[in-house]
């Protein structure tokens, strides 16, 4: 596939993002500046760049409580991410979210979910909605293995594809739901195999190659936007840190990261783009520099923002007037 | 005036404002060709086409996400849980989904959805027959229509489909029935006004959905006993017009609270409770009585159902017994 050096890079770039915002957060999360708990898209980051790239500026998405990646690859403001994180009333969600709930209107994002496929149900609606107003758009759903044990996954790729919606369902297998196996959690290997059953095509795919996500998701994508229906793409991946803040991995061993992590995502999309002299490492370090300037301007902004007012809290309840006391 | 059926009142409000808004389109199970299990959406598949009288696969939870997504979206869906029990299947949707948008995301999106779902005992044993209005009544971020006659079905469905949040729609199954006056011109209901349908001064029911005409004959008997009550429908639960509720109990000294679902945790309760916070206190002469379904399921037997469902007798029975 013939991409522009132009766009290729650009999707480096968007990794080497997710990955300094995501270590960014790891820290002030174990400093105590942000509050609570975050999941981290460490390791996965092939899968929303590459499958948010392979869609249009005019598509949507729908993610999930690990989403900071989708919110980047779709191009949110990080400042206004970090400060969400940081509880600060000029976050994404005016503070009132946080990481589970970052959302970004202005590229189509419809917003992370803290509940495990919650989010799935949402973008065959959007897709139904897409459908209906005939505008050509489609939807880039995409959750974990976990999810694709709930109930509303089963309803809700069984409805898309019964009215041929345009929304490709982006499973990103990694491994584990919170501690449980995907051994312990499904009976098949392949989890796509399910695809079948709802007579839609599905492909399993090594979610840590850029390239071959980026392929597979454009062909759903396009098959999506003419009328085509919907697809089902396991990405199988694995995510570095552990759950979230508070996961020991006792579940697993040292010697299975290690295994992955030579399997680094953005390492191989370097090589990649090394052999084809794209990237040299002068090159590597001015985009590293340039990035790490703009993650450290979105904390300074996060740092320097103000919380919200007590006040606040009774903001947005309803669109129109006030809740009742 | 014309009267019509609180069935008919329901269809009509739907036409008209698929009709207005080309946005606007239905989604549930057994809605197009068969109608509605209930009949409410008759008619409308042969007008409105299977686009937007959509039939659904058996998925609440699918349902209810279809509408929250397509909300999101700039549709305005309205979507039918075929019984109200079933919200519980699709509450995710409901409840962590559809009711947070707009907080969570900081205002950024809403949804703009209405679900409509038939509540109430009505010989179907115990999960074809709840009111579970408070679970809804519960959730920021919905707001909750409970009317009672055919006028306030319709008025109220218009502007549950044109309000801009999410809006849980309640009918009773035995207001489908119920004839009332319905003018032919195109009118709208306020949220947040609550209706007087009988005036009096000894005391003040306050019913719900259709409790009301249940009231309502209850007054007529008690009147010939000379006692004058006044029955209050609320309407929307939320919101709910607290100050027609404060002035009514104000005035009469003493309230009582009509309800259909069960006692315990019921809406009578905050109501009872927001009473009494209120200047209304101070003019209380009496008790507050709730008169509600038991803490049980809703049983099946029509002798034991009918044990459930607050009967007029047991309405004048507790208003006596305040009045004692």
């Amino acid at each position: 596939m013939e991409l522009s050096e132009e766009k290729l890079l650009k999707m480096y770039q968007d990794m080497i993002e997710i990955r300094e915002f995501e270590r960014k957060v790891d820290y002030f999360i174990s400093h105590g500046d942000i509050t609570g708990t975050t999941h981290l898209y460490i390791g996965e980051e092939a899968i929303a760049v590459g499958a948010i790239n392979a869609a249009e500026e005019k598509d949507y998405i729908s993610s999930t409580h690990r989403g900071h990646g989708h919110s980047i690859a779709k191009g949110v403001n990080i400042k206004e991410m970090m400060a969400e994180l940081f509880g600060k009333t000029t976050g994404s969600c005016k503070g009132k979210g946080g990481s589970l709930h970052i959302v970004d209107s202005d590229t189509n994002n419809l917003g992370a979910n803290g509940i495990v496929g919650g989010g799935i149900p949402i973008a065959v609606g959007a897709a139904l909605a897409a459908k209906m107003q005939e505008n050509g758009e489609v939807i880039l759903c995409f959750f974990s293995d976990g999810a694709m044990n709930q109930g509303a996954f089963h309803e809700a790729v069984n409805m898309a594809s019964v009215w041929d919606l345009p929304v490709v369902f982006i499973c990103e297998n990694n491994q584990y739901g919170m501690s449980t196996s995907v051994e312990k959690a499904f009976n098949i290997q392949d989890l796509s195999a399910r695809a079948k059953a709802y007579n839609i095509p599905g492909v399993k795919i090594d979610g840590n190659k850029i390239m071959e996500v980026y392929e597979v998701v454009q062909e759903a994508v396009e098959r999506a936007r003419q009328d085509g229906g919907p697809s089902l793409i396991v990405a199988e991946t694995y995510r570095w840190k552990g759950h979230s803040k508070s996961d020991a991995k006792v579940y697993r061993t040292k010697e299975e990261e290690k295994a992955w992590k030579e399997r680094d995502p953005i390492a191989q999309f370097e090589e990649e783009l090394k052999a084809q002299g794209i990237l040299d490492e002068q090159k590597i370090e001015d985009i590293r520099e340039e990035i790490d300037e703009k993650v450290e301007a979105a904390v300074k902004f996060a740092q320097e923002s103000p919380f919200p007012d007590k006040e606040d809290i009774y903001d947005d309840v309803y669109v129109d007037g006030e809740v009742e006391l | 005036m014309r009267e019509i059926t609180g069935r008919q009142a329901v269809n009509e409000a739907l036409r008209e404002e698929m009709e207005r808004d080309e946005n606007v389109f239905l989604i549930g199970e057994d809605i197009g060709i068969y109608g509605g299990a209930f009949g409410v959406t008759n008619g409308l598949l042969d007008k409105f086409g299977e686009k937007r009288v959509r039939d659904t696969p058996i998925s609440e939870a699918g349902i209810a996400g279809a509408a929250v997504g397509a909300s999101l979206m700039g549709m305005r869906p309205v979507a039918e849980m075929m019984f109200m029990d079933f919200i519980t299947i699709a509450s995710d949707q409901i409840i962590n989904q559809g009711a947070k948008i707009h907080y969570m995301f900081g205002g950024q999106m809403n949804a703009p959805f209405v679900l409509r779902m038939p509540a109430g005992a009505a010989a179907a044993g115990a999960q074809h027959t709840q009111s579970l209005e408070a679970l809804l009544y519960h959730i920021p971020g919905l707001k909750v229509v409970m009317p009672s006659t055919p006028y306030d079905l319709k008025g109220l469905l218009k502007t549950s489909i044109r309000d801009d949040n999410p809006v849980m729609f309640i009918e009773h199954k035995k207001g489908y029935g119920e004839k009332g006056e319905v003018p032919e011109e195109e009118y709208t209901i306020p949220f947040g006004q609550a209706d007087i349908k009988r005036e009096g001064e000894d005391l003040t029911i306050i019913a719900t959905s259709h409790m009301v005409f249940k009231a309502l004959k209850a007054a007529e008997e008690l009147a010939k006993q000379g006692i004058d009550a006044e029955v209050l429908d609320p309407r929307t639960l939320v919101p709910l017009d607290m100050e027609s509720i404060v002035k009514s109990v104000s005035k009469t000294g003493r309230a009582v609270v009509v309800h259909e679902a069960h006692r315990r945790g019921g809406i009578g309760g905050d109501i009872v409770a927001r009473i009494v916070d209120s200047e209304a206190f101070y003019y209380l002469e009496t008790p507050i009585k709730r008169i509600t379904g038991p803490n049980t399921p809703v049983p099946f037997s029509p002798v034991l159902e009918s044990e459930f469902i607050p009967s007029e007798e047991k309405i004048i029975k507790g208003v006596l017994d305040i009045l004692d």
